[in-house]
């Protein structure tokens, strides 16, 4: 069985943005960086479809500068076989389309039974790119999946509905599956994995050479939005601050009467 | 210019985002017609055309057929745009559409300035404008961005359309959310823990003031994905909708599932280290501090009032 799990490397949300001299992008200056969350998920389950199955060659896929190869070691380093880096200084300012057609370039003649992606990045979020990759490679693919289960070609999964609700689906293989969060527990790579990880092959591909579509859309302006409710913003001493909120809870609400 | 809406149906109920697709029609003063896979004794109010097709025939989840049924219609209508919700249902959907049509797909559109769309980034904390580059465009609209000023009215001029194939993909079922638990919908306080609580042995503070102010605890959904606290204390999109007259948000950085779940209470607190955080834009009071050192202290002072 070939198995391939895309992910990508986006900055840690809770870093201070700032917007790039262009205007059209944050500054990738000054952010940790990590793994895309739902691509842990992702990773994750590739590893486990690996354990059960056996006999499988799994690649982790990851678009962007030398940077992201430390993200790639992680995957690695939780299970994934092989890396595909794709070398391209302005990853960022692809468009989903520009970075599915790479993927299901590298993809297409390389018959894989399995790719998973995460269902959305965590900085465009556009929920678009793994089902951009099934239909440019022609496969079936389900999004938003919690849960995954494989036996001999088939793929049961569900979906996650808003509300709580799943949606039980059958398909065959080959298929693309978009994570949602939750689906599984990422593992934390071990030090002796981290270390077999160094050894494990890291192919780098010239984006130009898999670049063959162009974008459809592109950001026109990036900017931070506009404060909404007049909320009040209280700092300072910590005991200060709970006298100041009781006085307020006893003023705004009933809860404290 | 003119919308095709892909409105939503499941088990035979129409979904809410439905209307806010005819909203954002009437915002971008377009002419529309609708598309629903749903169930003709169950239709949107609506004053225009709907192409519905059969739910039982079409599968509720089925993307290669209902990808087929929506590329029939606008094969018949020639809409420059074609809108979905920003649901479970829109985003599966939308990027085989807009592949097949050659089409930009722009993702959780949360408003429109002169014509171009706006869309969140890094967790809302950045926006940013996106110009498509081709004709036609496919959209999707974030949950509650393009709200109804009115109550949808109007009778749908309906004309069915048939489904052919079957798909790839095989519906099977749905399995409903794990009943029993806590009601959150009854609290009168609900005092919630996110990711910024650091460790599981930190809900015990958080369940501690909830208790001190008569209420419950609740918790974003990364604290529900680590199994930290159970699925049916989640408050958001995926889990519990809640309206109290007091939330606490402690170390919830305010995602737009969460926000969902809990922006219409009566007053909110959001305590959190990082003052950008988009729970801020609901809030009504935003506590700066570390939530380890100011919950503890917070309580011991609701407790000996």
């Amino acid at each position: 069985m070939k198995i391939l799990v895309c992910i990508k490397q986006v900055p840690d949300m809770e870093s201070k943005f700032k917007i790039d001299a262009g205007g059209t992008w944050y500054a990738k200056t000054d952010l940790a960086w990590r793994m895309n969350e739902y691509d842990e998920y992702a990773v994750e389950q590739a590893v486990q479809l690996k354990e059960q199955v056996k006999d499988a060659d799994l690649t982790v896929l990851c678009i962007g500068s030398d940077q992201v190869k430390e993200t790639m070691k992680k995957a690695l380093a939780m299970g994934c076989d092989r890396g595909a880096h794709i070398a391209d200084s302005n990853a960022s300012g692809k468009e989903p389309f520009e970075i599915a057609g790479i993927i299901a370039e590298y993809a297409k003649d390389k018959n894989f039974d399995l790719i998973f992606t995460g269902m959305q990045s965590q900085d465009r979020g556009s929920g678009q790119v793994g089902v951009l990759v099934a239909e440019m490679l022609g496969l079936p693919s389900v999004s938003t999946v919690v849960h995954f289960a494989y036996t001999g070609g088939t793929v049961q999964v569900k979906r996650e509905l808003e509300g709580g609700i799943k949606a039980c689906v059958t398909v065959q293989a080959p298929v693309v599956i978009t994570c949602q969060l939750g689906m599984n527990t990422p593992r934390y790579p071990t030090l002796p994995n981290i270390m077999k990880a160094k050894k494990k092959e890291l192919l780098t591909i010239p984006v130009a050479d898999l670049l063959k579509v162009a974008a459809r859309q592109e950001t026109a302006k990036m900017y931070f939005p506009e404060k909404k409710g007049g909320g009040l913003v209280l700092e300072g001493d910590i005991a200060e601050l709970a006298d100041k909120l009781i006085k307020i809870l006893k003023e705004k609400t009933a809860v404290l009467a | 210019m003119k919308i095709l809406l892909i409105a939503e149906s499941r088990e035979g109920k129409l979904l809410g985002g439905t209307y806010e697709l005819a909203a954002f029609a009437a915002k971008m003063n377009a002419e529309s017609v609708m598309f629903l896979v749903g169930d003709d004794t169950v239709l949107p109010k609506y004053a225009g055309k709907l192409y519905l097709a059969d739910g039982k025939a079409a599968g509720e989840y089925n993307p290669d057929v209902h990808k087929q049924l929506v590329l029939d219609v606008i094969a018949k209508e020639n809409p420059d745009m074609v809108a979905l919700c920003h649901s479970s249902y829109g985003w599966d959907l939308a990027p085989r559409i807009a592949y097949a049509l050659k089409a930009a797909q722009i993702s959780e559109v949360v408003g429109v300035v002169d014509g171009v769309p706006v869309v969140p980034v890094c967790n809302s904390k950045l926006r940013r404008d996106v110009k498509a580059k081709t004709v036609k465009s496919v959209v999707t609209l974030q949950a509650g961005a393009f709200g109804l000023a009115d109550e949808p009215s109007g009778t749908p001029e309906v004309e069915k359309i048939a489904v052919a194939g079957a798909g790839r993909v095989q519906f099977t079922g749905y399995e409903q959310a794990a009943a029993g638990g806590v009601d959150l919908g009854k609290a009168q306080v609900i005092v919630s823990a996110g990711r910024g609580i650091g460790k599981p042995e930190n809900v015990a503070m958080i369940a501690a003031l909830a208790k001190a102010l008569g209420g419950e605890y609740g918790a974003s959904r990364p604290v529900v994905d680590s199994e930290w606290v159970e699925h049916n204390r989640q408050v958001g999109t995926t889990g519990q909708t809640v309206t109290p007259k007091l939330y606490i948000a402690c170390g919830i950085s305010g995602a737009i599932q969460h926000l969902a779940g809990m922006k219409k209470s009566e007053f909110i607190v959001a305590i959190n280290t990082d003052r950008d955080a988009p729970i801020g834009d609901v809030a009504d009071v935003l506590v700066v501090a570390d939530l380890k050192q100011f919950v503890p202290l917070f309580t011991e002072k609701i407790q000996s009032l």
